[in-house]
């Protein structure tokens, strides 16, 4: 098994500590990851990806050119990524950040309205967790006992109650997630 | 088992030192390896082993603190990148004369000039052939892996304090910035004052009474001493030649095509292989663990095995040198690399590949 994963958006989205969550999820259940983020003068309202790679065996290069799935949160970065998508891959896309929607039809596509999620919640930190939500309901790669303590792993104890905030917001992703196109 | 925690390569170089009984950490922040110091700091040693970490007012203050600290028998070290070791080059020189031990964690950036804040690894020629002025040599370990970065803390120390040299820990941006499982090994403690007299016995912690004092010195005007001195470094240079060379191969036994590559690079070549592999061309990779001692033995040995040899490096051409004086005309030797922080796909390295030994 070898995922290969690209989390793409805005600064200030979470796209970093998404891939964090999630890599830590991978570690919880005992599986080899790497987590290679775009790191240039990126700040909050510039673009920010992170590349992360989940195997059963160990990783060789962390830099790679076609991803298994892409998760996007604005147009730039659809623009940059759609392409890149493996045939067959998933490509899991908020539609509030996008003005052109994904014209691949030889992957599947699902969105997921994030901010409504986090909206509800009343909490727009726990909009990146929606967006996790979705990925997994899409491809469950990791148990959720296991996100969980990735959770608790990449929280600091001091804000033990975004822990259960997140897995809600986790939760209602997977709940809300919309398959516009499947060649599953 | 050991406790495994996802981090990032810069997080566990501050990681390992404390938990590898360093004395004091002196460093001035520079991207990509900021974090070392950010995690020292988040983690405050100095209220559980007594760890001094400290932020000096530049790379020449910090370098300078560590030849103090290291005069005295001290686990210390420092981290920079690039621009931040070529300042720091006059200090590692006077170390390397004083023969003092001592880590220093190289992130490398692109050059020259400030350059970039992205990967890069064109300073394997400063690292590993001098920098400062004067015969010497550091050690060079290249770590590819945020684990390596764990356990080269403690490797480079037990080196720097075997040979009184010292170590350079050459990593890259990417090494630095990425995140994996690393494992923790069980703590050791701080040395003791005892301990420390007793594995540094040319330290300068007080003269007692009863044997001549301590001098720390690089200076020797005298022509003949200043020569003995330098054949004494020939001779643990060639020792640590003899003795201290490290590297991995991968599927090398059958093979007749050969990429050299080390840190980041050789993680992106290993792909390349398994690429090549899977169409039936039988490439294997050779990564220099240690580039001072290089691994020229065995780079040698397998020029006499292959019908090419090609150096992958994210520069213009560094470590493609050695690997020539090593393959000593027994093949063509080629290079490929990326300059700037832009970094080769194993895809685009299969392509080189092709390219450079007429392959379809």
């Amino acid at each position: 098994m070898k995922e290969e994963i690209i989390i793409a958006g805005f600064g200030g989205q979470g796209v970093l500590s998404m891939g964090k969550i999630l890599a830590y999820s991978a570690i919880m259940q005992d599986l080899e990851v790497t987590w290679m983020p775009s790191y240039g003068p990126e700040m909050r309202g510039g673009t920010a990806n992170v590349c992360v790679i989940i195997s059963d065996r160990k990783i060789s290069s962390p830099i790679i050119t076609k991803y298994d799935t892409a998760i996007i949160l604005n147009q730039q970065s659809l623009d940059k990524f759609e392409d890149k998508v493996k045939p067959g891959g998933l490509l899991v896309y908020d539609p509030s950040g996008i003005t052109r929607a994904p014209a691949r039809k030889d992957i599947t596509v699902c969105s997921i309205d994030a901010i409504e999620v986090a909206a509800e919640a009343g909490n727009p930190k726990v909009y990146n967790m929606a967006v996790l939500g979705a990925y997994l309901q899409m491809k469950s790669i990791v148990k959720m006992e296991n996100v969980v303590k990735g959770l608790e792993k990449s929280i600091p104890a001091r804000y033990a109650d975004m822990i259960q905030k997140n897995r809600e917001a986790i939760e209602k992703g997977k709940e809300k997630v919309k398959i516009i196109s499947s060649v599953l | 088992m050991a406790e495994k925690i996802l981090m990032k390569g810069n997080e566990a170089i501050a990681i390992s030192a404390i938990r590898n009984g360093v004395d004091g950490y002196f460093g001035y922040p520079i991207t990509p390896q900021s974090e070392v110091m950010e995690t020292l700091m988040k983690e405050k040693p100095w209220e559980t082993t007594g760890m001094v970490v400290l932020q000096a007012e530049s790379e020449l203050s910090s370098i300078n603190m560590v030849y103090g600290g290291a005069s005295c028998g001290k686990k210390v070290m420092t981290s920079s990148s690039s621009p931040g070791i070529s300042l720091m080059c006059e200090g590692i020189s006077y170390i390397a004369g004083a023969e003092l031990p001592c880590v220093i964690v190289d992130v490398m950036r692109g050059g020259p000039g400030l350059g970039t804040i992205q990967p890069s690894q064109s300073d394997y020629s400063q690292a590993v052939k001098g920098g400062g002025h004067g015969d010497y040599h550091c050690i060079v370990i290249a770590p590819a892996s945020a684990q390596d970065m764990y356990d080269f803390v403690d490797w480079g120390f037990e080196l720097a304090f075997k040979y009184r040299n010292p170590v350079i820990i050459l990593a890259d941006g990417i090494i630095g910035q990425l995140m994996e499982k690393v494992e923790l090994h069980p703590m050791k403690p701080r040395r003791t004052e005892e301990e420390v007299l007793r594995d540094a016995p040319w330290a300068t912690l007080g003269k007692p009474a009863g044997r001549e004092r301590n001098v720390i010195t690089s200076l020797s005007l005298d022509a003949n001493t200043q020569e003995n001195f330098n054949r004494k470094l020939k001779a643990k240079y060639d020792d640590i030649r003899e003795n201290e060379v490290k590297f991995s191969e991968y599927l090398t036994e059958d093979a007749e095509y050969l990429f050299v590559a080390f840190g980041c690079s050789s993680r992106i070549c290993e792909a390349a292989v398994d690429i090549l592999r899977e169409e039936g061309i039988k490439a294997g990779l050779i990564r220099p663990i240690t580039l001072f001692p290089f691994p020229e033995k065995e780079i040698s040995r397998l020029a006499g095995q292959v019908k090419s040899i090609m150096s992958i490096e994210l520069n213009l051409g560094q470590m493609v040198e050695d690997v020539r004086l090593a393959a000593n005309g027994q093949c063509p030797v080629g290079f490929y690399g990326r300059q700037g922080g832009n970094i080769y796909t194993p895809e685009e390295i299969v392509e080189e590949f092709r390219k450079f030994n007429n392959l379809k």
